[in-house]
């Protein structure tokens, strides 16, 4: 779960381009949408694609996503309880 | 008729034109086939929420857009007109190799809701939150003139201000097909000037180029622009005759012309028709050029205006612009005349002020 | 004080018909035009529902008797057909008798054949040609060549509103005595490009589109070209001509809320529609009929849906969206619903909106789900795309 939350941060950096941040820098609980990463609906989206590609999750309603990517905590969470690959 | 004047100006290009003064100390002729902007600091004008998303013609439309706004003091305009030949290639390129190499599989949204013509008009909205006329035309190489002649009638129908400019960006994939069927010029024909290169093809570039129309003259103001016209198609003859139509509409003939601003890329095949006009019917005209600095790209005419404008208000033509001896005391009249590949054909007025 | 500028001609090519005839008999017996995805090589294919016009590339090429060495994008060709329909509905054999224009809108433009021949134009010389017919003006280039318009042309891009703004400039140069005659509208062909696009953005429904409808899904894309003939007082004087219906009010407006949602109070469409009947100089209690954009997407409904309340109060005007039988046509969409607004002015008749079954809880607009007869003086028609962009235009009676 640890391993995941690193991988998780990075990967959040890297695809949606968050020049500004560090892996150090997202706590598990800090907000990701809103005042927090300050992430939007468009990420949201770019999200749903990674869990898909990367774990096996598809996600067909994009209004999941609000309770899924409200944390790294919470997304961990979600790709162990989901995910197929 | 209102009257409408350049009281702002913004431009992002392959020189350093962040101030007109840098400008004519550091411009250099192009000599690499394929040329980039000299990058403005971009954090200094977009918030970096917003910056992560833009490609490069994006992020230069919203500083050259911001420079000029800033300029006239105009908080808010009354409307937002972009033009933009070829759009955003960067992005449509690379949402376009995405589908192909994933075979439409596991793909984000983020490249294709930048690739969509309009993206630097609506950034630009977004940031300013400008809830007022907005609209972006991509007619090749008359995109920025077209935004003109609606900003022009935006002008007639009582709005005060307005921002209009012309934008485009090289995007890799686009390149390497324009290069596959010759209007990229191979680099080592560039070695005596862009005019003697005697080859087909042109520098390809890219830049942002924005202005702030106003109904009133001010302090900062550079030129009035009087009018403009556009011939999409026609015959290489009828362009002499098109030419004098355009000024007679506007009260003047040849004689009147101070400066003549033409848009010559270096392409063999077709700058015989600025060369037909400059040994003609301009002949006794003063003559400048510009995308030796600029290169061309579909609205490389928008940083002729910039250098137009720049002249207007300082009366001085720079050497390096020269394309005859011709001079005149004061400059009044300044005609722009531009084209690519023999169509797209425009004429565009000013009067210093 | 006239009545605006009057429209002459019109043309259109869409799902649901291949003129304007068959185009309004579809509409008047509910006939749709939405089906799986047949002529498109994507992955998608008998999967995703789509308005695809029934011609395929090489009978357009035929029906334009274009020769083989041709560089024609199916946008191009889609516009050609719909263009010289409009031109030949308008009576004009002499094109340059006036000093005529063309506008037109596009999103794709040539996408369809950079996409199909994406790497391999690199090996084979001979798909090359497209490369030249890609960009957003070519289009418009060839379907002003083939009208003989040779001056003023240009092309609007403004995502899914492109065409209602190419209508409106033109309205507005005719207005200001710059032209005498002008050719406006839009062409979009379906691509892969475009169903993937709207794909990543989860905005696809996967049945029919259900525009209004609490429980509606998302949008169908479809492809289409729609063109109308806007000539001065004068020439219409002067060659006694037979005005179809009046543009009497236009606006563009921006929501400057997100980069492709709309906001949630339609504050950039409510704009449009009231500088729109500003311009028109009428009485929101004018409009009889509302030609919605109404794309089916959650987002768009509800935000329209607010906005249309924001305009009209408690009494909003029947209304209806045509996106269920045609599909949502992007660049093109402003422009086939401009020929479906003055249809409606002629044949004194509402379009239905087909799927509807439940209306939005908050809002609990109804729209028209039958053919309805009336008589119409006035139609609003709406458009809105990407990057915030909400076109309004009103067409009135001649």
């Amino acid at each position: 779960m640890e391993n995941l939350k690193q991988e998780l941060k990075a990967k959040i950096i890297e695809n949606l381009n968050l020049e500004d941040f560090k892996v150090e820098d997202i706590e598990d609980n800090d907000p990701l949408f809103g005042d927090g990463l300050g992430l939007d609906s468009i990420d949201a989206l770019e999200l749903i694609v990674m869990l898909d590609k990367d774990y096996g999750i598809k996600i067909s309603d994009p209004k999941k996503g609000k309770e899924i990517f409200e944390s790294i905590q919470t997304m961990a969470q979600f790709i162990m309880d989901n995910k197929t690959k | 008729m209102a009257h409408c004047y350049i009281n702002g100006v913004g431009c992002v290009s392959t020189q350093d034109t962040s101030d007109y003064k840098i400008f004519l100390e550091t411009q250099h002729e192009l000599t690499e086939n394929i040329v980039r902007v000299h990058k403005p600091n971009y954090r200094d004008f977009i918030k970096p929420a917003m910056i992560r998303r833009m490609a490069n013609g994006v992020k230069n439309g919203v500083v050259a857009s911001a420079i000029a706004l800033k300029e006239a003091n105009i908080k808010m305009p009354e409307a937002i007109i972009t033009g933009t030949g070829m759009g955003c290639t960067i992005d449509s390129g690379k949402f376009l190799k995405n589908i192909i190499d994933n075979k439409e599989q596991f793909l984000t949204p983020t490249a294709f809701i930048q690739s969509t013509h309009n993206t630097v008009g609506g950034q630009i909205a977004l940031g300013l939150q400008c809830k007022a006329y907005n609209v972006t035309y991509v007619h090749k190489a008359t995109s920025f003139e077209a935004s003109l002649v609606d900003a022009l009638l935006m002008i007639n129908d009582n709005e005060t201000n307005i921002l209009v400019g012309g934008v485009d960006e090289i995007g890799d994939y686009s390149v390497r097909l324009h290069q596959l069927i010759g209007l990229v010029k191979n680099q080592e024909t560039l070695s005596n000037g862009l005019l003697q290169s005697n080859s087909k093809g042109v520098v390809y570039g890219e830049g942002a180029q924005f202005f702030a129309l106003e109904n009133q003259k001010k302090e900062t103001t550079y030129a009035e622009l009087i009018d403009v016209e556009i011939y999409d198609n026609i015959d290489e003859s009828e362009i002499h005759n098109k030419l004098l139509q355009f000024l007679k509409t506007n009260g003047l003939a040849i004689a009147d012309v101070d400066l003549v601003v033409l848009g010559n890329n270096g392409d063999v095949k077709f700058d015989f028709i600025y060369n037909n006009l400059q040994d003609n019917l301009l002949k006794s005209t003063q003559q400048i050029y510009y995308k030796h600095l600029s290169g061309e790209y579909h609205t490389a005419s928008s940083f002729g205006l910039w250098i137009a404008a720049q002249i207007c208000k300082i009366q001085e033509i720079p050497k390096f612009l020269k394309l005859n001896n011709k001079e005149v005391a004061t400059i009044k009249n300044v005609l722009l005349y531009n084209q690519y590949l023999g169509e797209n054909h425009s004429f565009t007025l000013l009067r210093s002020c | 004080m006239s009545k605006g500028v009057a429209v002459t001609g019109m043309g259109i090519i869409s799902s649901i018909g291949n003129n304007v005839e068959e185009n309004y008999q579809s509409l008047i017996s509910k006939k749709q035009g939405i089906s799986k995805i047949k002529k498109i090589q994507t992955i998608h294919k008998n999967v995703i529902k789509v308005g695809e016009i029934n011609y395929t590339n090489e009978a357009l090429i035929e029906l334009l008797k274009l020769s083989d060495s041709n560089n024609y994008s199916r946008t191009a060709m889609l516009g050609e057909i719909a263009a010289k329909e409009a031109v030949k509905n308008a009576n004009i054999t002499d094109i340059n008798k006036y000093k005529t224009g063309l506008i037109s809108a596009t999103s794709v433009g040539g996408m369809d054949m950079t996409e199909r021949y994406f790497y391999s134009q690199f090996e084979e010389t001979k798909n090359r040609k497209y490369i030249a017919s890609h960009d957003a003006g070519d289009s418009s280039k060839k379907i002003a060549k083939s009208l003989g318009i040779t001056d003023f042309v240009s092309t609007i891009s403004t995502a899914c509103s492109s065409s209602a703004n190419a209508i409106m400039l033109g309205a507005r140069l005719i207005r200001a005595g710059k032209i005498d005659r002008v050719i406006v509208g839009g062409s979009d062909c379906l691509s892969k490009f475009t169903i993937n696009g709207f794909k990543t953005l989860m905005i696809l429904s996967e049945t029919d589109c259900k525009p209004f409808d609490a429980n509606r899904t998302g949008l169908n894309l479809g492809e289409a070209a729609a063109f109308l003939v806007l000539e001065s007082d004068e020439v219409v004087k002067k060659e006694n001509k037979k005005v179809l219906a009046y543009v009497s009010g236009y606006a563009n407006a921006n929501d400057a809320y997100h980069q492709t949602a709309s906001s949630e109070n339609g504050e950039g469409a409510t704009l449009a529609m009231q500088k729109a009947l500003k311009v028109a100089k009428i009485n929101p209690k004018a409009i009889d009929y509302v030609n919605a954009h109404g794309t089916a997407t959650p987002n768009n409904d509800q935000s329209e849906s607010r906005a249309l309340i924001n305009v009209f109060g408690t009494k909003v005007p029947d209304f209806s969206s045509t996106k269920a039988y045609t599909g949502h046509t992007l660049a093109a969409a402003a422009a086939i619903e401009a020929v479906y607004a003055i249809l409606a002015i002629q044949h004194k008749v509402i379009f239905p909106n087909l799927n509807f079954e439940t209306p939005i809880a908050e809002t609990a607009l109804v729209p028209k789900t039958e053919v309805t007869k009336k008589e119409i003086q006035h139609v609003l028609s709406n458009s809105f795309g990407f990057g915030g962009n909400c076109s309004t235009l009103i067409f009135s009676k001649a």
